[in-house]
Formats: structure tokens, sequence, C-alpha cells
């Protein structure tokens, strides 16, 4: 990156000249597109050839991931770390299988309810949390985590308490409960791909321009005419309705919710995901979401239920290793061959 | 009134004892952060580890063992704050986020290693001898180690603020608050002002961690409620001052005990309800410069 003093030219617009990088940016293009309907074919394809317990760990790794990525929306594109992401999954969850049970498990009825629920929670903490900004909003939303954790396990009589909320039924779709694991993990596949498809839509629309501006210089935003607080309260619910879509597909699939799943350790996680991945980038977090489940639900029995040591030494090589996750390899990657070639 | 005063007697000693041990671990925490920007998200673990240091020591219950699990806690907290100022020397010009992020990482280990050793189960720890059992308060019958807890809780308190508020050395602290480039710009070296202030901060986590034993046991997650309420007594103090801690433990500790005495349901929604409405009147705390708003 280092241009000669004097040149006002970035990169891309000396690329957008010469014909040849035209060509490559078109067949980029092409891959943008094709690669994800590619990748989604690989995975709608998995269930064929894999055993039960292969499919529910991907679906584990799906659910985390649109949760991660949601959580980037916050941290990556508006500029937000939040530690208190797993109340809205939580939430989500809870409500999702507190629906299935009582009223319907009907397909996406639990589902869109946990997102619904997702995003009046974090409406409702969140006007606090985006007042502040940097380790205050850290702080806060560690505490409105721990907050709804300890509401998890004090609200016995509705949440099951300490034990959890179990017995929730089986999706269903048409009426016809979902039995197989593989239909579970289609079911997951076709909302976490909507889910995803939504986030990207949020994030790269001219709203998603806005919380990167908020994100790089809030003042300039705010002498612009934008209101920062209304962005990043709208921000924070989008986030939060995602993370209640992830939560409630979490019921469905795994049929038991516990106070940990809205608690810190699920919070780090996630955060873990996002940063390992690389925060920004919304494809970066999928790929963190897998690390983190992996080790978690993989290795993690081999180590007597101690993933999370494992993932306390990731999360520290990641800080010093890895300070811009997947993404920024990817970056470095694409950026060695660039001295060869500058005009 | 009185009568009022008198049924929940208990409940407010117990305020005072977690607003005292809320200080303790507040005031490290604060003015780190105050000072080097360091969010010390460990500083839970530490607690815990001085809990557990505490289960170790003290389990025939001997003066001997407590003193000794005192002394072991204060080294470790010392070294283990020492090692936190190294590792993140390296990170100085990187955002504040990858230092808590660091810490985060270092409490998850901790938390992790420590459940390996000592196992899933609450833990008890008896009182040292001649503490455990309990006299009478105006008519109430209250364990004189709680009582003990405060006393030594508010003598930690003074002896601190004397420190920070009265001495040559609390003035440096206090300067690298309020100016950090301008203390270094006088000749002396940040790095070793943040080594000795995280040193002394987590050494205070794992004392009040042993002195807690007593009184909370221990057990995994403790780590995490103690660091939420010391965030949350920092915050609605304000970053980097020694008397928003005091008045916000003092606070948060009578909010917590009378909360869950009266009205246990909802004691949570008491808890983010003071912290709220801190926040709402004032957004930097009660005593936050205005200076770390952007810190």
């Amino acid at each position: 990156m280092s241009l000669p003093v004097g040149t006002p030219a970035t990169p891309a617009a000396i690329a957008s000249t010469t014909p040849p990088r035209t060509a490559e940016r078109r067949t980029g293009r092409l891959l943008r597109v094709a690669l994800p309907l590619v990748v989604l074919v690989v995975l709608a394809a998995v269930p064929l050839f894999v055993a039960p317990f292969g499919t529910s760990t991907l679906s584990r790794i799906l659910i985390f991931a649109l949760f991660a990525v949601s959580l980037d929306l916050l941290v990556g594109v508006t500029g937000l770390p939040s530690l208190g992401h797993a109340a809205y999954f939580g939430v989500g969850a809870y409500a999702a299988g507190l629906v299935a049970i009582h009223w319907t498990a009907e397909g996406v009825v639990p589902v869109l309810v946990a997102a619904a629920a997702g995003a009046v929670a974090a409406g409702a903490t969140g006007w606090l949390a985006v007042r502040s900004g940097g380790v205050y909003f850290l702080m806060l939303t560690l505490a409105i985590g721990e907050l709804v954790h300890q509401l998890a396990q004090s609200l016995a009589s509705v949440t099951g308490g300490s034990n959890g909320l179990y017995g929730i039924p089986t999706v269903r779709i048409g009426g016809t409960p979902l039995t197989l694991p593989g239909y579970v993990y289609w079911f997951v596949l076709a909302v976490t791909g909507l889910g995803y498809l939504g986030l990207h839509l949020v994030a790269s629309s001219p709203f998603g321009g806005v919380l990167r501006g908020i994100r790089d210089n809030e003042p300039r935003m705010r002498s612009l005419g934008y209101s920062p607080f209304r962005y990043k309260f709208a921000a924070f619910v989008i986030a939060g309705g995602f993370a209640g879509l992830a939560g409630g597909l979490f019921a469905a699939q795994v049929r038991l919710v516990t106070p940990s799943e809205a608690g810190f350790t699920t919070s780090a996680l996630v955060l873990l995901a996002v940063i390992l991945g690389g925060a920004g980038s919304l494809w970066g977090p999928i790929l963190g979401a897998a690390v983190v489940v992996l080790v978690r639900d993989a290795l993690g029995p081999d180590l007597d239920g101690h993933g999370p040591l494992l993932l306390g030494i990731v999360f520290v090589l990641a800080v010093y290793v890895l300070p811009r996750g997947f993404a920024g390899l990817r970056d470095l990657l694409r950026r060695r061959p660039s001295p060869g070639e500058t005009p | 009134m009185t009568g009022w005063f008198d049924e929940n007697l208990v409940s407010i000693l117990n305020g005072f004892a977690i607003g005292s041990l809320l200080f303790i671990l507040a005031v490290g925490l604060s003015i780190v952060f105050g000072m080097m920007d360091v969010l010390n998200l460990a500083h839970g673990a530490f607690f815990l580890t001085g809990s557990y240091l505490a289960v170790s020591f003290v389990a025939g219950g001997s003066w001997g063992g407590y003193v000794t699990a005192l002394g072991i806690a204060a080294l470790v907290g010392l070294l283990a704050g020492g090692a936190l100022s190294g590792m993140t020397e390296p990170l100085a010009r990187r955002p504040i986020l990858d230092q808590a992020l660091l810490t985060l990482g270092i409490s998850l280990i901790v938390a992790e290693v420590l459940s390996i050793a000592y196992g899933n189960d609450v833990l008890s720890v008896p009182p040292p001898p001649g503490l455990t059992g309990s006299v009478s308060v105006a008519g109430n019958a209250y364990p004189v180690y709680r009582l003990m807890l405060i006393v030594v809780g508010l003598l930690l308190a003074l002896v601190v603020w004397l420190v920070v508020e009265k001495t040559s050395v609390g003035a440096l602290v206090r300067a690298s608050v309020a100016d950090r480039d301008m203390v270094s710009a006088l000749g002396i070296d940040n790095r070793k002002v943040k080594f000795a202030v995280l040193g002394i901060g987590s050494m205070l986590a794992t004392v009040a961690g042993v002195l807690a034993a007593p009184v909370y046991g221990a057990r995994p997650g403790l780590d995490k409620t103690i660091l939420i309420l010391a965030l949350v007594v920092v915050v609605i103090g304000g970053l980097g001052s020694v008397r928003g801690a005091l008045i916000g433990a003092l606070l948060i500790g009578q909010v917590e005990s009378l909360g869950r005495a009266l009205v246990p349901e909802i004691a949570s929604f008491i808890l983010f309800g003071t912290l709220a409405l801190v926040l709402v009147v004032r957004p930097r705390g009660l005593f936050g410069s205005r200076k770390l708003a952007h810190g």
C-alpha cells in the first residue's frame, strides 16, 4: 500500500481504467453471485451423504453463524461491540419454545415470534445502551445480558429455571412433524439462508452505508444531518431481531433452552466468532462460528466438557495473531501480488 | 420508619458488606481503565481465584490457613496483574476493544482452569475461629464475620482513598488519569505506572475473593456475577474516579441487598433500573469526567 506521494489515485481507481482489471472484476462479480449458490447447493446436499450427527452439528453451526452475523451488524458494520448479544438470542429461544409448547409448532410461527421477541427486547434495552459508546457500551450490554440471564433463572414458572425449558415439540410443516434430522436441517438451512440474505441486504443498503459512516466518523455524520442515535438504535433492534430468529431456530433444533443460552459465555463465544472471522465482513463470522461450534461441540466432549478453555486460548491467540480475522487473511493474500503489478 | 429500619437492619448491614467488597473490586477496575484505557474483564476471574485459594487453605478453619490464603492470594494477584500488564503492552496502539477481548479470553481460560481444578460444585469456606458465631445488633442476630468484613472493607477503602488522594504516588496516579501524555512528558514511564496499578488492582481483587469466600463460598459463575456488579459500580461512579467507586459501591450494595430481601423476583430489574436512571441523568456516571467520554 505504498503509493508515491502526490498521486491521488486509489488502487480501485487505477483498476477501473485498465481493461484486464475490468474483466477480472466481472469474473469477481460472477463469483460473488455463483459462490453463495454453490455453497447453498452443497449445504443442501449434505444430509444425503452425511450421518445424522454430522447433520445436526452442521445445523448448530448454521444457527450460530446467523447469530454471529447478526452481531457483526453491530460490531463490524456499526462499530458497537456488544457483550450481551446472547440476551436476544435467549429471548428468541425462550419465545419460540413457549410458543411451540403452548400454542403451535407449525413451521415458521415460533421462529417469527422469536424474531419479533428478540427485536422487542433489543428495543426495550437498546435505547439505553446506544446512548453510550465505546467501553461504556461494552459494559452496559454485558449488564443487560446478565440481567436477562438472571431473569431466565428466576422466572422458573415460565422458563423452567436452571433446569431449562424442555419438552419443546418437533417442528411441523403443514401439520406433519419433521422427525428426521435431515428435514430439520433443511428447515434450518432455509431460514438461516433467508436470515443471512436479509442481513446482507441491510448491510449493503444505503442504511448500512450510514451505519458504516457512523462507525468511521460519527461527528461528521451528525453534521451531515443524520441522527446517529436513531440509526444505532435501529441497527441494535435489527440485530436483536435476527439474533432472536437464530434463537428460535436453536429452540426448534435442540428442543431444550437453558438460561446459559442467554448468558455471558454465549455472548463471549459469539463475539469470538465475529472477531475470529473478521468483523465487518459478513462471510467471515460464518467461518468463525463454524470454528467455535466445532471446538465446543466436537472437541468439547474429549476435553471433559472444557471446550471453553480451548476457545479462551483461541481467543487470546486471535487477538494477537489475527487482528482482522479470517477476512483479514484474505486481504493479505490479495494484496501480496500487488507490488509486482503496480503500474 | 424505625420499625422498617429494624426489620431490614440485617439486609442493610449485608448491603454494607457487599458495598465494601465491591469498592475494593471496583476501585482497581476504575483506575486502571481511567488511566490506561484497559478494561480488565478478567477482574471477576481474579476474584474467584482468591475464593478458591481460600477453599484450599482454610479447609481446617484455622487462622494460619486464613492468613496464608490472604498472603498467597495477594501474591498471585500481583503477579497476575503484572503479567496482564505485560500482555496488554503489544496491544497499546490497537483499539480498546482488542485489550478488552484479550482480558475476556483470559477470564474464560482462568474460569475453566478453576472449574477443572475444583469441580463444578458450590464449595463453602468456614470463617476463621472466633469469628464463626453471631452477635446481637439492635436485637437482630448477625454473623460476626460479616461485621468484620464491613470493618476490614471500609478500612481498606479508607487506605486506598488516602493513598490515591493524599500521597505523591496517588497524585501520580490521578495525574495519569487526567493527562497521560503530560505525565509521560515529565519523564515518568507510563508502563511502570500501569504495571503497578494493574498489579495492585488485581491484588485487591484476589484479596477481596479470599475475604468474601466465608460469605459467598466459591462456585463457577461467581466470577461473572461479581464482574457485572463491579462494572455497574464503575459505570455509575464514573470511570477513573475513586470517590465515584466508593459512592457507587455503597449504593449498589444497598440496592442489591435490599432488593434481594424485599422484592427477590425483580431484584435484577431494580439493579438495572438504578443503572439506567443514573445514566439518563448523568451519562458519564456520577463523578465521571468529560475527557473520558471518548477515551
